[in-house]
């Protein structure tokens, strides 16, 4: 394995079910946190939607895909930002996304929820800092 | 002739939803389901729009659409009815054709 660690960015704009970029990157993500990279995944427009608490699919016959986003802490992600302005402009806040914990298995570090909502400026900082960028 | 118009894009992202409603007529009937249930949602960038387009045209939501996204009815919009598929069957059958904004 390399020692080389690169900054990854995962970018999500697209809403869940209706099309399948969401479900994509999810396993995108899952994949690459085996290879012990520096992870960030950020989610703007409609891509939002993709953390909405109680989503239900059963009368859509389709995978509720939305219980795997409270895992990623145990992936070893750590980094999770959510656009303030995309929020807003859909009538949202932090409120109704789900949370996603994280533990340091050595320190026993926990943080109850890595879910960050930040604003434009700092969605550009953190796309500037990435040595790549995976967008869906 | 009576028009069903669907919309199943986001408001978001698409103009679909636009479209509809600009060519959309007096006594039309829109439903809104897969990403376009994202409109009949209260407190988004386009509930005016949505809001004032009940004045001319009777608008519905697909309820199984509406929770798969995490949503429960409360948050759809004064005056749009939620409908199950049976109530899509329905209104496809009321109407004479239906146009759907892809």
């Amino acid at each position: 394995m390399s020692e080389v660690v690169k900054k990854f960015m995962y970018l999500n704009r697209k809403a869940p079910y209706g099309t399948i970029y969401a479900w994509e990157a999810l396993e995108v993500v899952l994949i690459g946190a085996a290879f012990d990279q520096d992870v960030c995944v950020m989610f703007v427009d409609d891509g939002v939607y993709q953390l909405t608490k109680g989503q239900d699919t059963k009368g859509i016959g389709m995978k509720n895909f939305s219980p795997t986003y409270r895992t990623l802490g145990d992936y070893e992600v750590k980094r999770i930002f959510v656009d303030r302005a995309s929020l807003e402009a859909r009538g949202l806040t932090q409120e109704d996304l789900v949370e996603i914990a994280w533990e340091d298995f050595e320190t026993e570090e926990e943080i109850e929820n890595i879910v960050e909502v930040v604003d434009a400026a700092r969605v550009s900082e953190l796309m500037n800092e990435s040595d790549a960028i995976f967008s869906f | 002739m009576t028009i069903l118009h669907t919309v199943n894009k986001s408001p978001f992202e698409r103009n679909s939803l636009e479209s509809c409603l600009k060519f959309a007529t007096e006594g039309a009937a829109v439903l809104l389901f897969e990403d376009g249930i994202y409109a009949a949602l209260s407190g988004t960038s386009v509930e005016t729009q949505v809001a004032g387009a009940l004045d001319k045209l009777k608008i519905y939501v697909l309820g199984p659409d509406l929770k798969a996204r995490g949503f429960r009815e409360e948050r759809v919009i004064a005056g749009i009815s939620v409908v199950d598929y049976a109530g899509f069957v329905d209104l496809t059958a009321e109407n004479d054709t239906v146009q759907a904004w892809l």
